[in-house]
């Protein structure tokens, strides 16, 4: 990467509970993403990934190590409220389950609307309209903006996930498994979504996966993580087709594909 | 009830002709649900066979109607459900099964492995309970060789210090761990017939292998019989040896699953293999269907797969299309299919050929 990196993670750490109760989810994770980079985490359950993202939004603190956007400190709880809205509007994350990350009670027009006014300055008129270009955006119309979440469905619920966090207006977006719900068909669009909106809104993504696959598809480097340490880090060609780990070549192995013997991948793990 | 106007014998899988009766048929299949005070279609003229020893890969996207299927064979359906059609296991109907003998095709004949192994164990059971349960009430068994009988399964399904995780709750097992002892119990009776719904896909990768070992291998050593249900077509092609697609609550194709990626019988078959990313491959737009999948009950008259379809005409639109057979491949509920056999993966961009040499060599190294 040529210039300055947008995000910088270093030697980060994650130790939960005390004593003999002590585990380490993250061990000494270090990556950088670039501007309109994006970068995958892949790894399975228990490997750390997860735990990663919400130190870097800030929802758990890291035990070691730093975190740098743009240069500036972000390893420690923002001191004033200011501070947090503005940590919030640099980096937005999407969860997995399109399911229980959306208020059952709010229409999903004012859901986005809210968090225009958590960020930015704007009278009635203009929220109207930009929440309407951020429904365009991701594909949702006016009756969909004008709906509860239960009558949309799962892809439809992930559209609004990922246009509530457009919304704050982001220079990274985490997506914390935000497509491995999603039937195939459902999945296929929003992948190609996320594809157009990196390039028009110059995003960068860190897109979080257990899926080699997906991570292909989105991401330019990839980071493996295991038991919460990182084993390989390059290009997403150059891991997915040459891994030099032995446990990237397990995990590649792993899915199935035709001609796939289960039983010779079982066997080395 | 509506059998299937072609040519071949309604219900006959591609594979079965020449052969004895099968282990399992459904035919015509058609449920109706109760739901808010109405009754509502879930699965419609359901058909396919299943013979002795063999995996049947059910695949599809949710709402397909797939675990509904298997539902119906296990009889587990709710109370007011509307059945049309036949389910016949060994020859005998399963809706005319009452009392000591539903019972035992239930406890013995088939078993189910549900994609949840928490919610399906009792929590505040031990695992020695659970394994224990269906041999003690069932066959008999007394408590001491049941328990022998257990550990023996444990061992089986590849769990160290099997003594041990018999004392063990459920809580204290990982995820990947629970599901083989899930495959332990249902194997523990020697089902003819083993009813697998997703069992691999709340598991990560290398341990959905691992798990894929031991059922295979359990299915093969005691000759019993899988229905599989997956929505993955990779695994379903790598572990059937025949997959029915299933899409609105219907049969839309039927074929061998060696066939299943290179030359899909139905529209929607080819449309979910070019849509789902490669992971050799980076394509410079995923030819993604338009819309969302749709159950049975909102399905539209005539192909429910006409408005999402690429190929769809005015005559899609005008009737529920037959299963057709294409060949001695396997049968397609496509109107248009006899002329677009083999062309629906044709538009394919360069994605087959560079996807190739990536994916294949590190078969060849592990062989």
């Amino acid at each position: 990467m040529t210039t300055t990196p947008l995000l910088v993670v270093e030697h980060l750490t994650k130790r939960f509970g005390k004593g003999r109760q002590e585990a380490t989810a993250v061990a000494d994770v270090s990556f950088e993403l670039g501007e309109r980079g994006s970068l995958g985490i892949v790894g399975e359950s228990g490997s750390g990934k997860t735990t990663t993202a919400r130190m870097i939004i800030g929802l758990e603190q890291p035990s070691e190590g730093r975190i740098l956007f743009r240069g500036e400190d972000r390893t420690h709880p923002a001191r004033t409220v200011r501070e947090l809205r503005e940590r919030g509007r640099n980096i937005q994350i999407v969860f997995q389950d399109p399911y229980t990350s959306l208020d059952r009670r709010q229409r999903i027009g004012d859901c986005l609307a809210e968090v225009l006014g958590v960020h930015f300055r704007l009278d009635r008129e203009e929220t109207r309209k930009r929440v309407r270009e951020l429904g365009e955006l991701v594909g949702l119309d006016e009756r969909q903006l004008n709906a509860l979440p239960k009558v949309l469905s799962g892809g439809q619920r992930q559209r609004v996930a990922i246009a509530r966090a457009l919304a704050a207006e982001p220079e990274i977006l985490i997506l914390d498994e935000a497509v491995s719900a999603l039937d195939v068909s459902i999945q296929a669009q929003i992948l190609n979504l996320l594809s157009d909106i990196r390039e028009e809104r110059g995003v960068s993504y860190l897109f979080i996966s257990h899926d080699l696959a997906v991570i292909r598809q989105v991401c330019d480097d990839t980071i493996v993580m295991r038991h919460g340490a990182v084993v390989e880090h390059g290009t997403t060609a150059e891991v997915l087709d040459h891994p030099h780990h032995p446990y990237t070549r397990l995990l590649r192995d792993s899915v199935p594909r035709e001609g796939w013997d289960p039983s010779t991948v079982s066997a080395r793990s | 009830m509506i059998p299937t106007p072609t040519p071949s014998a309604a219900g006959a899988s591609p594979r079965a002709s020449g052969r004895g009766a099968p282990l399992l048929s459904v035919e015509g299949l058609t449920v109706k649900l109760p739901v808010a005070h109405e009754l509502r279609t879930v699965l419609r003229d359901v058909s396919f066979e299943l013979e002795e020893g063999k995996a049947l890969g059910l695949v599809g996207e949710s709402g397909s109607g797939k675990s509904m299927t298997v539902r119906t064979i296990g009889r587990l359906l709710p109370p007011g459900a509307d059945v049309a059609g036949h389910v016949r296991f060994d020859g005998k109907e399963v809706f005319d099964l009452r009392g000591e003998a539903l019972r035992k095709y239930r406890a013995g004949d088939v078993s189910m492995i549900f994609q949840d192994a928490r919610a399906h164990t009792n929590p505040v059971r031990r695992i020695g309970d659970f394994l224990t349960e269906a041999l003690r009430t069932n066959q008999k068994m007394p408590q001491k060789a049941a328990e022998a009988r257990a550990v023996a399964l444990l061992a089986e399904v590849g769990i160290h210090d099997p003594e041990r995780r018999l004392r063990q709750f459920p809580h204290e097992l990982s995820g990947g761990l629970l599901q083989r002892v899930m495959i332990a119990a249902s194997v523990a009776v020697r089902p003819r017939l083993i009813l697998a719904d997703e069992p691999t896909t709340a598991l990560d990768v290398t341990t959905q292998a691992e798990v894929m070992v031991i059922l295979k291998r359990m299915q093969a050593e005691y000759g019993m019989s899988m229905l599989f249900i997956t929505h993955d077509l990779e695994l379903a092609s790598a572990v059937c040896d025949d997959t029915v697609v299933f899409y609105a609550g219907q049969v839309v194709e039927r074929q061998s699953a060696s066939q299943l990626h290179h030359d899909p019988l139905h529209p929607y078959t080819a449309a979910l293999v070019q849509a789902r990313p490669e992971i050799g491959h980076r394509a410079e737009r995923l030819p993604a269907l338009p819309g969302h999948p749709t159950t049975a009950y909102e399905a539209p008259d005539g192909c429910a797969f006409a408005p999402r379809c690429l190929f769809a005409q005015e005559a899609c639109r005008a009737g529920v299309p037959p299963l057709l057979r294409i060949g001695d491949q396997g049968d397609s509920r496509c109107l248009r299919m006899p002329e677009l056999h083999g062309k629906l993966l044709a538009p394919t961009p360069p994605a087959a050929t560079v996807a190739v040499p990536p994916s294949v060599d590190p078969g060849e190294e592990t062989l």
